[in-house]
């Protein structure tokens, strides 16, 4: 079966391709039809829309088609076989190509009591024992997240009941291996009181591939519980990728999430969080490091919504060639949420005339008794450190890179799984040209 | 092993080193000691390779190679250090992977293979209790949050891990309280050899209290206006630096 859909009214009319999952169950097919009809009545944002200002996404219906493919993995594939040596080691492995699960890549191996980690298709295919709620939310975050509600293929349900700990990150690798295609995977993370876990989702291009992803997240942590999720981008060079990332806290509870941007021709995150209950912890870190035309554009908004909450957001970029960064982060402090405790950074280094940041710190107070600061920096590699540098025998490239490094890796510490951690560190270094040497010496 | 001869230079026009001659051999420790804006630290500078100095006449011979033409890497690796006056701050690299780095490009050159990764770090551990110095220091990022004598410290570790021929010391007395003052001069005492010299720049004399010199030169308006052994600086300690210029003055009027 390689089933295609012919034509958009095919979803309009109810005609839901029989390769999408849950197409028997009611509720599902409700749900995709009338995100459907939303996308359909909105169509992609343009530049005029105020949260589009900086990211011009007419290229991807131009350049790929939206409707997602039904190409069997091929577990053979070079860039399967790579990505998939790469994420096994040390972690419960889920691979998903072309936005549909692999069994035969996956290692998801023994799972502690209480967790549950499953393919989302395979949940909707069979008992679709999940909250309805997941999938009628969709108009809360935009355009892209309605038309992965209507389209979304598979990914992965991780549920922890209360107390559950995860020890091992349950990596998620997206392989995109087509030509063309579309991706939708829909990944649904529910942590129960208590509960503590580490989620890598990365994601994965051919070189060469133009591909559309279009991803979603939804996580929802209970008091107290413990989320750390890592996002690694690593698309091919003519690949679209956009996707949102959103959760939303009870007291107590601290949600990390990390986000690397290093490849693809265009990658936008939305990434949020809402605290709903008090003495929450949420920390974003994010770095993108582009070079030559890539465009990666980071939205981000933490909901303040009750009192005594902690969150933090450092997100550094490094431009290189004619690549263009967007960083739009939004703290909003609802009224009586005191005692808020909120930093936010964002700092640029520009290694070219051409590369361009615009970056967009925010930050919306209703609430008196609050302490908030926020900081936007756009640079240069410091001449002083190049200096000194020299002056101990490094030579002029080395220390360029060994600068870039040092300003990336103050992210990249941030990084708590260790292995992810120096897989992320490695694939920076792969980046800078003196690198090789670097790694050499770590 | 180091010659200045005649030294003009200058920033954006304006001449900051009037005529400057150093001859420093091997084996010798020279002071150079003269107050605020005298050319102190332009000189320290401009030896180890800063840009945007303009050199307007003399020479600078450096075993026998044009140190002026070379880049500050290239002096680095030909044995030339500077101990700087502000250490800087490099966030995100670790003081470990720092040395490591430094060590290897000067081995490199020196035709001397690289170290493996348990001998350096004993090398550093030996070097580091010596200067009273924490290991926590390694893993930290350059001098990302030390204090005004760890950085001190930190510059005369990677002096003792690099292994210079010529070490230039800026006012690395600064800042430094009477206990870490001492344990940084027995650092330098211990490099003193016969095949290593020492420039030792300085304000104050309070240094070589501890660094014996073997001459000390007075540094004024750009040109070295007196030189003579460590008993001139006891006396610029007594009678200030405007006394020696004054007296300076006299002499070249008669």
């Amino acid at each position: 079966m390689n089933a295609q859909i012919e034509s958009w009214e095919d979803i309009a009319l109810e005609r839901i391709p029989l390769f999408l999952a849950g197409h028997d169950v009611p509720w599902v097919t409700r749900a995709r039809q009338s995100a459907f009809a939303r996308f359909a009545e909105c169509g992609f944002p343009t530049r005029r829309d105020e949260e589009w200002k900086y990211t011009d996404v007419a290229a991807i219906a131009k350049r790929t088609s939206l409707a997602p493919d039904n190409i069997p993995p091929d577990p053979s594939s070079e860039a399967a076989l790579f990505a998939w040596t790469l994420a096994q080691k040390g972690t419960h492995l889920m691979v998903f190509v072309n936005g549909h699960y692999s069994d035969e890549l996956s290692a998801l191996g023994e799972l502690p009591k209480g967790v549950r980690a499953e393919s989302l298709a395979e949940v909707l295919d069979g008992s679709a024992d999940l909250s309805e709620a997941f999938f009628d939310r969709e108009h809360e975050h935009g355009v892209f997240a309605a038309l992965n509600n209507a389209l979304m293929t598979d990914g992965a349900v991780l549920e922890l009941a209360p107390g559950a700990v995860l020890e091992k990150p349950l990596y998620l690798l997206f392989i995109s291996s087509g030509n063309g295609t579309a991706d939708y995977p829909r990944n649904i993370i529910m942590a129960g009181e208590g509960a503590r876990a580490t989620v890598i989702e990365h994601y994965f291009g051919m070189m060469e591939a133009h591909n559309f992803t279009n991803a979603l997240t939804q996580i929802s942590l209970a008091a107290r519980a413990d989320l750390q999720h890592c996002k690694l981008l690593q698309e091919g060079n003519a690949s679209y990728h956009i996707a949102g990332i959103h959760a939303e806290q009870a007291a107590g509870s601290r949600f990390v999430s990390q986000s690397f941007a290093l490849g693809g021709r265009l990658a936008r995150n939305d990434i949020t969080s809402r605290l709903d209950g008090p003495e929450c912890r949420c920390n974003f870190d994010g770095l993108y490091l582009l070079d030559g035309r890539q465009h990666a554009d980071h939205h981000t908004r933490i909901d303040h919504c009750a009192p005594s909450c902690t969150s933090r957001e450092y997100y550094r970029g490094i431009l290189d060639g004619e690549s263009h960064g967007v960083f739009n982060g939004k703290v909003v402090v609802h009224p009586g949420a005191i005692k808020t405790d909120a930093h936010q950074s964002n700092r640029n280094l520009l290694l070219s005339r051409q590369a361009e940041i615009d970056t967009k710190p925010q930050l919306e107070i209703f609430a008196d008794d609050v302490k908030c600061t926020h900081g936007a920096t756009v640079g240069h590699l410091d001449d002083d450190a190049l200096f000194y540098l020299r002056t101990r025998g490094v030579d002029e490239e080395s220390a360029r890179s060994l600068l870039i490094y040092g300003f990336a890796n103050d992210i990249v510490a941030r990084v708590e799984a260790p292995d992810m951690r120096a897989r992320i560190e490695h694939l920076v270094l792969d980046r800078l040209p003196q690198g090789d040497q670097i790694k050499e010496l770590l | 092993m180091l010659s200045v001869k005649n030294l003009h230079a200058g920033i954006a026009g304006k001449e900051i080193l009037r005529g400057i001659d150093l001859e420093v051999r091997s084996g010798e420790v020279h002071a150079v000691m003269g107050p605020n804006g005298s050319g102190k630290s332009t000189l320290a500078q401009l030896l180890a390779g800063r840009d945007g100095y303009q050199v307007t006449a003399g020479t600078v011979r450096y075993l026998d190679m044009d140190l002026l033409a070379m880049a500050p890497e290239e002096r680095a690796r030909a044995g030339v250090f500077l101990a700087f006056q502000y250490p800087v701050e490099i966030p995100g690299v670790s003081n470990a992977l720092f040395l490591k780095t430094a060590l290897n490009g000067v081995r490199k050159q020196r035709g001397l293979p690289e170290l493996d990764a348990m001998d350096f770090l004993q090398l550093l551990r030996d070097k580091m209790k010596l200067l009273g110095m924490d290991d926590k220091l390694l893993a930290r990022s350059v001098n990302e949050g030390f204090s005004g004598g760890e950085k001190k410290r930190n510059e005369i570790l990677q002096m003792a891990v690099l292994e210079p021929r010529l070490a230039i010391l800026d006012e690395t007395d600064s800042g430094l309280d009477i206990d870490a003052l001492k344990l940084v001069a027995d650092g330098v005492n211990r490099m003193r050899n016969a095949d290593r010299a020492i420039v030792l720049v300085t304000h104050y004399q309070r240094l070589l209290n501890y660094i014996v010199p073997d001459f000390v030169h007075v540094l004024s308006q750009g040109r070295i206006v007196k030189s003579g052994g460590a008993a001139l600086a006891v006396e610029l300690e007594q009678y200030g630096y405007a006394g020696v210029e004054s007296e300076n003055e006299v002499s070249h009027v008669s």
